[in-house]
């Protein structure tokens, strides 16, 4: 079933909010990560804002969904979205990165309320959402486990030691999305360290894969439903491969590698949070 | 309640006390689980596998994930005990230790056993020698050193009961039962003074406990009267407990079955150095790999001898005397 019109149209005025918060956050640090942010806002976006239950008020409430960030450095988009979503009213967001600011350079779960686990260094946040999902079913909880991965830390090898135990435990609560921006801090991925065929190596694993566009909500929307059913019929984690471009919504940035670590200087950010506003 | 050292001659491995106080919490506390790497026959928390086969997860042999989905749980208000060989545990998981569970401040249990020497036979690629360095050195980490099945059990207890990432070293071989549990109080970052002494304090952690207890009586024949310290909490230092003896005897010998690097001679050295400076020896493993032999034949081959504590004790008074 595709999200109504309404619905979309609220979500994409949510993402482009997202955007220029993001582009703004890393030209006021000065330092930050805009492409992978820019790549993973709809993902994040449909999980927070159609499909995860939740409660701002209460952060720790047992029975919420949870949601593990395995890309840790995303953080511009990160720190927006829980802003958004009502865990605090992020007027202080321009702080990011500044020392004292509870907006780390790597989420940090202590600093600011609605993280589930700091992260940053990559290939732990798998095993974590592995541990929750356990955690979950141990206590019968009625929830599911989200982990966003990036595509570059399935480079990591402890990223395939957690797979491997998901399919073992039947984690049927589990769903992964992998952020396949094609772009890692070298440069591609294919020439740094062949990742591909992702979704053949999960098969492997015994996951079941689907591969989607990782802009278009109504896709990622389907896809992650679809990752509730085969979960409870199947008993099997779910990965979704979403097909997504580093730096999104900003000419100058899609697809350069340059801007997986890199803030726009003021010129930049000028001509940016246009291209945003106009889209 | 204190600390007196008993006549027993009963020998048991601490990680024998740990596996079946971990079988015994289970029944107590339904929040626990278990997670293992394919080692739960000699880890024993086969026992607790056993019992709750719900609440135990072997995680294969892949340490790092181990140690992240024990972070995970404990997200979950589990109360996770992860073990592995104290090798694996903690030089392998290291950064997952540091990051997923220290930085997270995750409320998980790291007991790993077959630590140091006395590993015996497997050799040099399986002596962990460095774990109290590696531990001790992440903010929010507790590490713990049981010198008997006693203690083992009783902060296996403790443990379960605080809050916070904890590291736990326990052994592979049999070493003999020095407390009673009835009179024997464990309070973790508590040392306790087992043989009170006027002319040295010796400091001792795990399986040299009961060497130092040996030396003392080494020195007690020579007219040397030694204050032996269990000290089984490596961090937080009991630094009250520490100082005290030292201010009391003037100096010190630290023995441990670890590399001289970053153990609990360094822990001790530096907080003398900055509060009491005052003579000092180093008992422990001299920057070396160990080898396979028998765990006693280890520690002689090493020099982790109450010969030689008992002349380290010497050596420290006669510096005293300058």
């Amino acid at each position: 079933m595709p999200l109504s019109d309404e619905k979309l149209n609220e979500l994409k005025l949510v993402c482009k909010d997202l955007r220029k918060s993001i582009l703004k956050m890393a030209h006021a640090a000065n330092s930050g990560h805009p492409g992978g942010s820019l790549s993973a806002t709809e993902i994040l976006t449909v999980l927070y804002f159609a499909i995860m239950k939740y409660d701002p008020h209460n952060p720790n409430w047992h029975e919420r969904d949870r949601l593990v960030i395995s890309k840790g450095h995303a953080t511009p988009l990160v720190y927006s979205i829980l802003a958004k979503a009502g865990y605090y009213k992020g007027d202080d967001l321009l702080t990011f990165r500044r020392l004292g600011s509870p907006y780390q350079g790597h989420i940090d779960r202590l600093k600011a309320p609605g993280i589930e686990a700091s992260t940053g260094s990559l290939g732990h946040g798998s095993s974590l959402a592995v541990g929750m999902a356990l955690g979950s079913r141990l206590d019968k909880l009625n929830n599911r486990v989200y982990l966003l991965n990036s595509d570059g830390e399935l480079q990591e090898g402890s990223t395939w030691e957690a797979i491997m135990s998901a399919s073992h435990y039947r984690l049927g609560n589990l769903t992964a999305i992998v952020d396949r921006n094609r772009i890692q801090l070298d440069g591609w991925t294919e020439e740094t360290m062949t990742l591909e065929p992702i979704n053949k190596k999960y098969e492997a694993f015994g996951w079941h894969v689907q591969e989607i566009d990782g802009h278009d909500m109504n896709q990622i929307y389907n896809a992650i439903l679809k990752t509730h059913e085969i979960g409870i019929k199947e008993h099997k984690p779910c990965v979704i491969i979403a097909h997504t471009v580093k730096g999104k919504g900003v000419s100058f940035m899609e697809d350069e590698v340059k801007w997986h670590g890199v803030a726009p200087n003021d010129e930049e950010l000028a001509k940016a949070l246009a291209e945003v506003e106009k889209e | 309640m204190g600390a007196t050292v008993t006549e027993k001659k009963e020998m048991i491995a601490t990680r024998v006390a740990y596996g079946k106080t971990l079988a015994e919490l289970g029944k107590e506390n339904l929040n626990i689980v278990v997670l293992d790497a394919d080692l739960s026959g000699s880890t024993q928390t086969k026992f607790f596998a056993k019992e709750f086969p719900d609440r135990f997860f072997n995680m294969g042999i892949a340490e790092q994930n181990m140690i992240g989905v024990a972070a995970g749980l404990a997200s979950t208000g589990k109360i996770p005990f992860a073990s592995s060989f104290a090798m694996f545990a903690t030089g392998r998981a290291w950064e997952i230790v540091r990051n997923s569970v220290c930085h997270n401040m995750f409320n998980v249990k790291i007991c790993a056993t077959h630590a140091g020497l006395t590993v015996g036979e497997d050799g040099g690629s399986h002596q962990i020698i460095e774990d109290i360095a590696i531990m001790r050195t992440i903010p929010n980490m507790t590490v713990i050193v049981p010198a008997d099945a006693t203690e083992a059990k009783l902060a296996t207890r403790a443990i379960a009961e605080y809050f916070g990432p904890v590291y736990m070293r326990l052994g592979r071989s049999n070493v003999p039962v020095l407390f009673d549990e009835k009179d024997y109080e464990f309070k973790i970052g508590k040392a306790h003074v087992i043989k009170p002494g006027i002319d040295v304090s010796i400091f001792a952690y795990g399986v040299m406990v009961s060497r130092a207890l040996w030396a003392q009586e080494i020195l007690k024949s020579e007219g040397i009267s030694a204050e032996v310290v269990n000290v089984s909490t490596i961090k937080p230092l009991d630094k009250n407990t520490i100082l005290s003896s030292i201010k009391k005897t003037g100096c010190a010998v630290t023995c441990e079955e670890h590399n001289i690097h970053g153990g609990l001679g360094d822990a001790i050295g530096a907080l003398m150095s900055e509060e009491n400076p005052a003579p000092l020896k180093r008992i422990a493993i001299q920057d070396q790999f160990g080898q396979s032999g028998k765990a006693d034949e280890l520690l002689i081959h090493y020099g982790l001898t109450k010969e030689n504590i008992a002349l380290a004790a010497k050596e420290a008074i006669k510096k005293k005397m300058k």
